[in-house]
């Protein structure tokens, strides 16, 4: 099972574990990550499931669809690594991942 | 006062996220929640799109997994609710078992408005509320050839969008003049009905169903308010829902339209709160006008907004109202309260089915309404939620951008 690395605004690091198949923010929210909301499920609607990928792990996960990245655009603190983490479905490329949390997902 | 139990009434979004929300916050008393459907606590939003066309499974509708609710003592219970003795602060429970608590959530949410015409005992009639409910119109839907919906609802329309999507051919009866009307703007409605017509469903307006024809038990024809005859072998209705308010009553706890709150969220009971879908509480964005709104952005603000006054941080709840639906490639997000608007402006294009409508009420932006603008969506939240206000002459611009605006506007 991948081991994810989420990392805090302020630095505080959780090492979680994910299944395959799972997303990321469903991963997130069941080790009860602070900073990942995840209000509408997963139905990318919400937006607060923001995070971003980790510049090296960049290239190890799929491009964001149309609705991820018609949300994206708008989302608040977006960067180029910018994704809404539960669009991100975790595959086994994917252990030692490393995603850092935004200030707010407002 | 230290506060070392809390009972929650309901394993839905809102009771499930207020437990989470408690522990997350650091809260180390007793949890119990109690669940009156099997199983682990679930979202409802896929029943009537992702889980029907099997694009997402059971395991996925739960909030969490099983280990999760030992892991942060939460006592899931799988009971019924049957009474609160107020007096003793205890709940009693259909198994005999009576719980005390120090604070009582009551989450019980909504059971579907039975559609009481006759036939409706037949098979191949349901409602979708529950899982089960989902579980056991699932296998029917991927073989119906006629599907009649009844309400044109979010729920109704998401269905339609399902079986037409499955190939079924499907008619949709609605006692109004447009689809989902209590919710939406008219110029957004066209285009709901428009893209649903395209796909081959059939709206039947103005009409009521009269009675359900069926043979050996299962239903085969619904008849209309005006002598239609439409042929059925599934029917899904979604004419709306009736707030869980009995326990609540049986206690006299103060009741209009659900479960009467104040802007705390807190019942007529000091020591008794109610949330998601049976609150009705006083809601600034409808003129301070006591609302009750389905939703889950709603169930999940005010969840939070117990649970912050429970740890010791009460503010009003006055969380910006939101909704979404999805409905075969369209996706519709709603921010704020249309309703009473007087006026609209319409961003983007119609025809490509990406476009905006703004609703404004006495020249006051009062939604914002977005299919296939997701940016528009969460510019609207923005804007909405905080001053200064857009007006209609602003939006009116020929080149007018609701992001760059609100880019522009920001504190
Ligand atoms: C098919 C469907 C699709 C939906 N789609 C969307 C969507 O796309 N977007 C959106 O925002 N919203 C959607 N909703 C609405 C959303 O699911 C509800 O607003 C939300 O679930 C409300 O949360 P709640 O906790 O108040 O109520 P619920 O989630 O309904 O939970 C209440 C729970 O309390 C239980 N209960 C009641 N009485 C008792 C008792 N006495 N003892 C014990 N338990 C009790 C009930 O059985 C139920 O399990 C949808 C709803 C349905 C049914
Ligand atoms: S959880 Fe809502 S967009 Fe990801």
């Amino acid at each position: 099972m991948p081991t994810i690395t989420l990392i805090e605004h302020n630095g505080t690091q959780h090492s979680i574990v994910g299944e395959v198949g799972q997303s990321v923010m469903q991963a997130a929210m069941n080790a009860m990550i602070p900073g990942i909301q995840g209000d509408c499920g997963g139905a990318c609607s919400c937006a607060t499931c923001h995070a971003y990928v980790d510049e090296a792990w960049v290239k190890s996960v799929p491009p964001a669809e149309e609705c991820e990245s018609d949300m994206l655009e708008f989302a608040s603190a977006r960067q180029d690594n910018s994704r809404l983490t539960c669009q991100l479905v975790i595959h086994d490329d994917m252990d030692g991942i490393v995603l850092h949390l935004p200030e707010s997902q407002y | 006062m230290s506060l070392s139990s809390v009972v929650i009434v309901g394993a839905g979004q809102a009771g499930f996220q207020v437990a989470a929300s408690l522990r997350q916050g650091g809260f180390t008393g007793r949890i119990s929640l109690i669940n009156n459907e099997p199983g682990l606590p679930y979202q409802r939003p896929p029943l009537s799109k992702a889980y029907l066309l099997g694009k997402i499974t059971a395991s996925n509708l739960a909030f969490r997994p099983e280990a999760f609710f030992d892991q942060q003592q939460i006592e899931l219970l799988q009971d019924d609710a049957i009474a609160i003795d107020r007096q003793n602060q205890h709940v009693v429970l259909a198994s005999g078992k009576s719980l005390q608590y120090d604070h009582l959530v009551l989450a019980t949410g909504a059971h579907n408005r039975p559609l009481s015409v006759p036939g409706d005992d037949l098979q191949g009639v349901f409602g979708i509320k529950t899982l089960a409910d989902a579980d056991a119109l699932a296998p029917r839907v991927k073989d119906a050839r006629n599907v009649v919906v009844i309400g044109s609802g979010f729920i109704g329309l998401e269905f339609a969008a399902v079986a037409a999507a499955l190939g079924a051919s499907v008619h949709v009866v609605d006692l109004g003049d447009r689809p989902m009307a209590r919710a939406v703007s008219s110029e957004m409605a066209a285009v709901f009905r428009q893209t649903h017509e395209s796909w081959g469903v059939q709206f039947h307006f103005h009409q009521g169903v009269t009675r359900l024809i069926g043979e050996n038990g299962q239903i085969t024809a619904i008849e209309t308010t005006d002598g239609k005859v439409l042929p059925a072998e599934l029917l899904v209705y979604g004419i709306g829902v009736i707030p869980n308010i009995t326990i609540a009553n049986e206690a006299g706890l103060a009741i209009e339209n659900g479960i009467k709150v104040d802007a705390n969220l807190l019942t007529s009971d000091p020591h008794i709160s109610a949330i998601g879908d049976v609150a009705c509480f006083p809601c600034i964005q409808n003129e301070g006008e006591h609302t009750r709104i389905e939703s889950v952005p709603n169930a999940m603000e005010q969840a939070r907004t117990v649970a912050s006054r429970l740890l010791g941080n009460a503010s009003p709840f006055n969380a910006l109202p939101w909704f979404w639906t999805d409905q075969g490639n369209l996706k519709l997000q709603i921010a704020g309260l249309s309703s009473g608007y007087d006026n609209t402006v319409i961003l983007g294009s119609e025809a490509t089915q990406q476009f905006s409508v703004l609703c404004f009420r006495k020249g006051q932006l009062v939604a914002v309404e977005s299919c296939n603008r997701p940016g528009d969506h969460l510019a609207g939240k923005k804007i909405l939620s905080r001053p200064p206000e857009l007006t209609s002459a602003e939006a009116s611009a020929p080149d007018f951008d609701l992001k760059t605006w609100e880019l522009a506007h920001r504190p």
